[in-house]
């Protein structure tokens, strides 16, 4: 059966009362945490993952990718209308789209976030449809030394290529490790301190609870702002033909730069929303309205970015590697089915997986159908009494954890990972790494099991495919430039500190 | 936790002092990963990765990194503390509302095999939304109280799980 049939076939079981519920569900709840400051998509999905337990996959998965296209949206609307970035729109957004709203034009810079989110998604997720599925074809036949590989990659371009300090990257990914390593490992306790609770490892659901919801909330609580937010209020979003002449060319530029470095294992929406700002000042008729609220440097990265979230889902559907938190928490859910991810999902799962792609395409277009007359209500949310809301995150992450087992044991490591979360926060530890180091590390040992199980120990085995030899090879090179780099600014800061 | 949490570039060299006791805690966890490693025994005989190998790996990797991590705090490098909508990082840290945010979490999991989620689930929000700032304790503890019953009922007929109800049983 061909692509086209599938999607078909997917759009099928998409369109059902019940999995169209979901999708509206996910969509409006995205929409709401992207909306609301101290909770993302991220944090949302983990802390509905107790819903795996009783919802069918395919209802779940289209309830959760919802989540994931309106958490951007609902992002960009709080940066628009509040100055503030939020953990799931680009930067530049808040700073062109800020300046928009206070010359009074908030209305069309949420209206050209919203149009192009829905343009770059859905192109995006057509690449998405295009690529994803022979890239597993591809992947499928690489055997476990590659695919160690790519699991090595993944992990170190996550570290090495986001955020700003590399060693605190490589911190919070070998903690990650290191929590990963809890469990038993032939038949015997590993890092339980004793204890037959830990025997089966740390529940991922309640790491990944603990880490956003938990450590945010405390964080937040250590420096709560106690004076109200100036909060622009917007109407009804519209866009005059002046300003859809300003924006389409942006959305078109914006996909193509968001969609290839989602789809990298470096994924993530930060350079190519930045390359799209660039780019779009460079372009423009009039740059020197950049700074003070040009339409452009708000449609191009709001594009970008949803691009590139459609990008991530290539390596999460096509290899199971997750390269942004999202992802990771989608991740946790297929596994909590006990689906198998990995370059065999879609042969394995096909129906769901069809589903779930047909599904993006809708959540994309309920998205925009739902969200422009909504507006003015997201815009009401960002009033809510920040004591209870941020209670309540408190509430819900502690019902999530112990939904898992009703054990208050894992409240008590709730807690604990929660204050790590908090002193990462409190230290310029990223989350991400950390996350993925939880994921990956277990696969990573079980590939390595596996590689070398089937040449019997010999190690240079690792190194026998070609797809492996180029990955080391991209890793070393990057590794080279990282300590390059890092050499030559601590060579410019010891002159500073001399002169 | 008392730190100096903002530099402007140009000042003369601060150290984040706090920064020295985390790399102390990720030293000490490092060793005891390695220490761990060292109970373990082989596994079967032909088995290539033995359940230590990995431990090895990470308990090492951590040590080294709270070795650079203790090196760059001696040489002035502070962390840039996370931002986001409700954080105000212009102002000093307040570890006290942390403080007592987490005695009511801990009441909670003490307390939530005796009283179950239904009673605990409300301390919980009333707890922390009074911590937090909100005015009526009355209030909070009405909307503790109607989250914890409708999501122990949501969780009943909606998933089909029973939420341990502790003393309420048989009451909800």
């Amino acid at each position: 059966m061909g692509s086209l049939d599938l999607l078909m076939q997917g759009f099928e079981n998409a369109f059902t009362p019940t999995n169209l519920l979901y999708a509206c569900i996910g969509v409006l709840l995205g929409t709401a945490v992207g909306v609301l400051p101290g909770i993302g998509p991220a944090m949302t999905l983990a802390l509905l993952l107790p819903i795996t337990y009783s919802v069918e996959p395919a209802s779940a998965l289209i309830m959760f990718a919802g989540i994931y296209y309106g958490g951007m949206y609902g992002g960009s609307t709080t940066s628009i209308l509040l100055n503030t970035p939020g953990e799931s729109s680009p930067v530049v957004t808040a700073i062109e789209g800020h300046k928009m709203a206070k010359a009074g034009r908030a209305a069309q810079a949420l209206a050209t976030a919203a149009i192009g989110s829905f343009v770059a998604g859905t192109i995006g997720t057509l690449l998405l449809v295009l690529f994803a599925p022979k890239l597993a074809t591809e992947v499928v036949k690489l055997g476990a030394p590659s695919y160690f590989a790519l699991l090595l990659l993944a992990l170190f371009a996550v570290t090495a290529v986001l955020g700003s300090s590399r060693l605190r990257g490589f911190t919070a990914l070998f903690i990650g490790l290191g929590i990963g390593l809890v469990g038993t490992s032939t038949g015997q306790p590993r890092l339980t301190f004793g204890s037959p609770l830990l025997a089966d490892g740390i529940d991922i659901v309640v790491v990944a609870v603990a880490i956003f919801a938990i450590g945010e909330a405390l964080w937040v609580a250590s420096h709560l702002r106690r004076r109200p937010l100036d909060i622009i209020p917007v109407g009804q979003p519209w866009m005059s033909r002046d300003d859809w002449g300003r924006s389409w060319k942006p959305w078109l530029r914006g996909t193509a730069f968001g969609f290839p470095f989602g789809a990298l294992p470096a994924g993530g929406a930060e350079l190519p929303t930045f390359l799209s700002y660039i780019t779009e000042r460079k372009l423009a008729k009039n740059p020197e309205e950049f700074g003070h609220g040009a339409i452009e440097g708000v449609a191009g990265p709001e594009a970008a970015n949803n691009a590139s979230a459609a990008g991530t889902l290539v390596p999460l559907l096509a290899m199971g590697l997750p390269t942004t938190a999202t992802a990771a928490v989608i991740l946790l859910a297929f596994q909590s089915y006990g689906i198998e991810t990995g370059p065999g999902l879609f042969d394995s799962q096909p129906i769901l997986v069809w589903t779930l792609l047909a599904s993006l395409f809708i959540g994309n277009t309920l998205l925009l159908v739902l969200n422009l007359p909504l507006a003015p209500v997201w815009a009401k949310l960002l009033q809510i009494p920040r004591p209870y809301l941020y209670a309540g995150i408190l509430f819900f992450a502690s019902l999530g954890a112990y939904s898992v087992n009703f054990q208050w044991f894992d409240l008590l490591i709730l807690l604990v990972i929660g204050l790590l979360g908090l002193a990462m926060r409190r230290f310029g530890l990223p989350v991400l790494p950390l996350i993925i180091g939880v994921i990956l590390g277990p696969r990573l040992e079980a590939q390595l099991t596996e590689a070398l199980a089937i040449s019997s120990g010999d190690v240079s085995t690792l190194w026998s495919e070609p797809v492996a030899v180029i990955v080391y090879v991209i890793i070393g090179a990057t590794l080279l430039f990282i300590i390059g780099n890092g050499l030559r600014t601590m060579a410019a800061n010891n002159r500073k500190v001399d002169a | 936790m008392t730190t100096t949490e903002h530099t402007s570039p140009g000042e003369s060299r601060v150290v984040d002092k706090a920064q020295y006791g985390l790399a102390a805690g990720i030293g000490i966890a490092g060793a005891y990963v390695i220490y761990d490693a060292t109970t373990l025994h082989k596994g079967f005989a032909d088995q290539p990765v033995q359940p230590y190998t990995f431990p090895y790996i990470v308990g090492a990797g951590l040590i080294v990194l709270a070795a650079l991590l203790a090196l760059a705090t001696a040489r002035g490098d502070v962390p840039e503390a996370e931002e986001g909508e409700d954080v105000d990082l212009t102002k000093g840290s307040d570890w006290v509302t942390v403080g007592k945010l987490v005695v009511v979490f801990a009441l909670n999991f003490a307390l939530i095999s005796w009283l179950g989620w239904a009673i605990t689930g409300a301390l919980l929000f009333a707890g922390t939304a009074h911590v937090l700032g909100a005015r009526s304790i009355v209030r909070s503890l009405a909307i503790g109280v109607v989250l914890s019953v409708l999501s122990w009922y949501g969780f009943y007929s909606g998933l089909g799980l029973a939420i341990p109800a502790g003393v309420l049983d048989g009451v909800l």
